[in-house]
């Protein structure tokens, strides 16, 4: 055994080759040794701080929280908008492991609709690492206690107590305070703030909201946690408050404003109540209106294209965006302009059932005979006017009327102003390169032709001629000269009168005078043809669009007057039928709520409910209607 | 002075130190990964370790003669066992790595690592020296490595196959093989690596590439290899300390207990403890390769050299997965890692290397 048959390979060489191979093996494996514990130091000593960091970051969750809003509150400090909590799940697309399962799951306990989780899908594959990403807001307490419970199958979800904006009486703020929304790509792109892209963040879109955005924001909190890497919060390690936005308070009366929204009924228009002592505005009404509550959730497709589709146009903002020809209520302020231009208030004019200017002959609405500067306004004769427009010319009467303010654009915090015309000759050649004509004169004096105002201007009008002073509205707190008018007291005062005659003697709006003791309004009532007067039809039937506007100016009390306000309401086929009862009853509210609400209350039974129940169920109609047969009167 | 009975002096205490030692450091370490707790894993695995060590024990006091007889009987069985599971996962539907024996889940190819490196040293012990060059050197080796390392490859299990192919090569290599003859395989095999690479499996395939990039796949396949060096790399150098490991106690890091236990050390320990661990296994190492160049017999020499080989094979790959060197091989850490069929292995190469001790104590070297 112990000789080999050739000499190279034998038992000894053998034994010698296996010492000197494992040795090598040996070796081998003592230098793989070595380079594992080099690269274990390479790692633990050189890249120490890189993996600190990493592993901090994975252990330390960093959310923003985003800060509360600042309420907008009325002049009483009575909540105008504020913040609710608000349920919601968010995923954190970094500790979302097993995606289809997760939202399969979320998908069922939730019940959400295709939608929902196709929007989902998008905003996870834009989102990056711990962007929240949002799947449901304003969750039940049922909803959210049933992702609680199943939050250790479902990682990378992260359940939230937010708040969410509450605007306490819904729509009747809605175009007073616009809404809010979360911000959109553009918005983000041009703020680059990390909170834009927050789930739960809302920013002002429209009115107030918007224009107070940089004061009601606040400053967003952090919360620190120690996160599993399922997402679950296993501490808080510190948190940052956040600093809720400031408080907005607003000139507006809440309870006046919710008021004046309810009396509007199912008609369209707008309310416009001003505090004669310094311009304040007490209420900003134009209805219908959207609830603002349903654009801080988000509205659906569906709730927005309801809205659209209403003949009423609830989207536009009708007292500041709505213009209208003011139709008689513009008298007293032609009344000022004549007696501003020399016309003896008590010099009399015979009308004979209207004004004859060359071959044409412009009506009247009645035979008024010889009447006096304040019957006029009180009858509201048109051959009266006919009479100064065409002895005078317009041109004396415009800077009167853009004095009263008429044709101005206010300065005021979020309102997006349309401000109409008030006509004269230089107007007239350079917007259409013509003469200005008598006829147009006359056209202008009763507030029909190329006259256009809007409801607020309307208001502001009426407010100065009460009050003799250059009254500047505001809805926040901000200090005007509020100069007095450059008129004659006698001037003011008849116009005053015709005002009160108006309502308190033989005049248009006697059915709405006040039900108080002692206190008196004094106002004018409008009617503006919606087709033109050579038509023939007087507007005051048939469908609702051709339909005259109903306009009406008041103040009260008459001696000493405190408030003003304007009333317009569309298609309302006359301004004492439909506005001036509401003017009554709004300031019959202003100084015995009681007496006022009864009346609202017999209102409201009528039409159908309060504004939010009607609305739901206009909605739930719309939907019924125009989501299944075109026959909606029909069950099922 | 006090004399110490044979019987007690014959018990290996230093090895049983050594293996005490290493183990229960993953014992600790275990009851931290468990959130300081015994249970589930730190107690049972003392349990299972205190087995295992007694049956090495028995092992080591085997005759080496009977590991020699039982050698091809062994293998052959184990073979047939590696069959019988193909066609039972083939029968059953997917794959299948283990048999269920009724009180445990026997994994033929864990047995296979043990005798394949046993078969081949029985050969190469018997063939005639002046034949180590030659042809009948080389054909039987490579079927005996061939047949089990493909069977493996088909559950598939890509580590263990690695494994079993490089006990037998080890044995190859120190039975005095030509040496070019693996320079010359090693050089044709790296030429082949991309024919080879298609043959992977998908998830094998990925494995591997997300091995050469892991950053390419953070959260997907690669988040294995960042969280593990994440754990290693923030503990620096003395660790974050006991009970105190963030990556492991959040789940960030995957299989923290079992393939991932020494980044959940590394973590807690540092680059200390690291080091300590690695210097025990040098230890126990160093002790199977002494085993081996001071054996009696040939056998004795080359199995104890191949055994060592698998102990060193797991504990390198398993190390060089978690620091991000190797791509992710379900290998354990030996005598670390909770679990039962690796302990099972480690502890039967162990019990064997330590009958080839003894063997070598009882009498005159002689080759045969």
């Amino acid at each position: 055994m112990a000789r080999g048959k050739s000499p190279p390979i034998t038992e000894a060489w053998r034994g010698i080759t296996f010492t000197r191979r494992a040795l090598v093996v040996g070796g081998a494996q003592a230098a793989v040794g070595v380079a594992l514990a080099a690269r274990m130091a390479y790692i633990s000593v050189v890249d120490n701080d890189r993996y600190v960091l990493e592993s901090e970051s994975n252990r330390v969750n960093l959310t923003l929280v985003p800060p509360r809003r600042g309420w907008i509150v009325d002049r009483n400090g009575k909540a105008l908008a504020n913040n609710r909590v608000s349920l919601r799940i968010d995923i954190i697309p970094d500790r979302l492991h097993n995606r289809e399962v997760v939202l399969g799951q979320l998908r069922t306990l939730l019940q959400l609709d295709g939608d929902t989780m196709e929007r989902i899908n998008r905003d996870l594959k834009a989102a990056s690492g711990f962007q929240p990403v949002a799947v449901a807001e304003d969750m039940s307490e049922a909803e959210y206690a049933s992702i609680l419970v199943r939050l250790p199958e479902l990682p990378g979800i992260a359940p939230q107590r937010g708040f969410a904006r509450n605007y306490p009486t819904g729509a009747a703020v809605g175009h007073l305070i616009g809404y809010v929304g979360a911000p959109n790509a553009e918005e983000y792109q041009k703020a680059k703030d990390p909170l834009y892209i927050t789930p739960g963040y809302r920013i002002g879109k429209d009115g107030l909201e918007k224009y107070f955005q940089p004061m009601l924001k606040g400053k967003p909190g952090a919360r620190r946690v120690e996160v599993t890497a399922r997402g679950r919060v296993v501490r808080d390690l510190e948190t940052q408050p956040d600093v809720q936005g400031k408080t907005v308070h607003l000139t507006i009366d809440a309870d006046l404003q919710e008021y004046a929204a309810r009396r509007m009924g199912r008609e369209s228009g707008a309310i416009i109540v001003i505090d004669c002592l310094n311009g304040d505005i007490l209420s900003f009404v134009s209805m219908p209106s959207f609830d603002p509550n349903s654009f801080s959730d988000g509205i659906s497709n569906n709730e927005y294209s309801w809205l659209r589709a209403d003949d009423h146009q609830p989207l536009i903002n009708k007292a500041t965006r709505g213009l209208y020809p003011p139709g008689s209520t513009l008298k007293p302020m032609a009344a000022i302009a004549a007696i501003e231009h020399g016309v003896d208030p008590s010099e009399r004019h015979t009308c004979i059932g209207g004004y004859r200017l060359g071959n044409r002959f412009f009506r009247c609405l009645g035979t008024h005979g010889s009447i006096d500067m304040p019957t006029a306004i009180m009858k509201s004769c048109n051959s009266y006017f006919y009479w100064l427009a065409h002895r005078l010319g317009y041109d004396a009467m415009a800077p009167t009327a853009k004095l009263l303010g008429l044709g101005e654009e206010f300065q005021l915090a979020g309102s997006n102003q349309r401000y109409g015309t008030i006509p004269d000759s230089a107007w007239k050649q350079s917007r259409y390169d013509q003469k200005w004509t008598a006829s147009d004169s006359l056209n202008a004096v009763i507030g029909q032709g190329y006259v256009s105002v809007n409801p607020l201007q309307l208001a502001v009008m009426s407010a100065r001629i009460a009050s003799g002073r250059r009254l500047y509205p505001r809805l926040i707190n901000r200090a005007f000269q509020n100069e007095p008018l450059p008129f004659s007291p006698e001037a003011l005062a008849v116009a005053r009168q015709g005002m009160d005659l108006v309502v308190n003697g033989a005049g248009t709006a006697v059915r709405s005078r006040l039900p108080l003791d002692g206190i008196t309004m004094g106002g004018k009532t409008g009617t503006a043809q919606v087709r033109g007067l050579a038509s023939g039809s007087r507007g005051q039937s048939g469908a609702w669009k051709y339909r005259d506007h109903g306009l009406f100016v008041c103040f009260a009390p008459v001696e000493n007057p405190r408030y003003a306000a304007s009333v317009v309401i569309e298609h309302g086929m006359g301004g004492s039928r439909a506005a001036a009862p509401i003017a009554k009853d709004i300031f019959t509210f202003l100084y015995d709520r009681e007496k006022a609400m009864e009346a609202l209350e017999t209102f409201e039974g009528g039409w159908g409910g309060t504004i939010k129940e009607r609305m739901d169920r206009d909605y739930a109609a719309w939907k019924a209607g125009a989501s299944s047969d075109p026959n909606p009167e029909l069950p099922q | 002075m006090i004399v110490v009975p044979p019987a007690i002096q014959r018990i290996p205490w230093k090895l049983i130190a050594l293996l005490s030692a290493i183990t229960g450091f993953g014992i600790l370490v275990l009851y931290s990964a468990a959130g300081g707790s015994f249970t589930p894993w730190a107690m049972q695995q003392t349990v299972r370790f205190l087995v295992f060590l007694t049956a090495a024990m028995v092992i080591g006091r085997f005759p080496l003669r009977i590991f020699e007889d039982f050698s091809y009987i062994a293998y052959i069985g184990v073979l047939v066992l590696l069959i019988a599971v193909e066609l039972l996962g083939f029968v059953g539907g997917g794959s299948q790595r283990w048999l269920n024996l009724g009180f445990m889940n026997l994994q033929p190819s864990e047995l296979m690592k043990v005798t394949i490196v046993v078969a081949l040293a029985r050969f190469y012990a018997q063939l005639p020296p002046g034949n180590t060059r030659s042809w009948t050197a080389l054909w039987p080796a490579l079927i005996m490595i061939g047949l089990p390392t493909a069977l493996v490859m088909l559950q598939p299990d890509l580590g263990t196959a690695l494994s079993i192919c490089i006990g037998g090569v080890v044995v190859m290599f120190v039975a005095g093989l030509p040496f070019w003859w693996f320079g010359g395989t090693a050089i044709a095999g790296a030429a082949a690596l991309p024919i080879l690479f298609s043959f992977l499996h998908d998830y094998q395939q990925k494995r591997v590439l997300i091995f050469l990039d892991p950053e390419s796949d953070p959260l997907g396949a690669g988040y294995h290899i960042s969280q593990s060096k994440i754990a290693i790399g923030s503990g620096g150098v003395g660790g974050k300390g006991f009970l105190n490991g963030s990556q492991s106690h959040l789940d960030y890091l995957p299989e923290g207990h079992t393939d991932f236990i020494f980044a959940t050390m590394a973590e807690e320990w540092g680059l200390i403890g690291g080091l300590a661990l690695i210097f025990g296994f040098f230890l126990l190492l160093r002790w199977g390769t002494r085993v081996a160049i001071r054996a009696r017999t040939r056998f004795g020499q080359l199995t104890a050299a191949g055994l060592t080989m698998t102990i060193f094979f797991y504990i390198a790959v398993n190390l060089m997965m978690v620091m991000g060197l190797a791509p992710v091989v379900g290998i354990p850490l030996p005598l670390f890692s909770y679990g039962g069929s690796s302990m099972l292995t480690i502890m039967t190469c162990v019990g064997i290397i330590l009958a080839i001790e003894n063997d070598s104590k009882t009498g005159t070297r002689r080759f045969h």
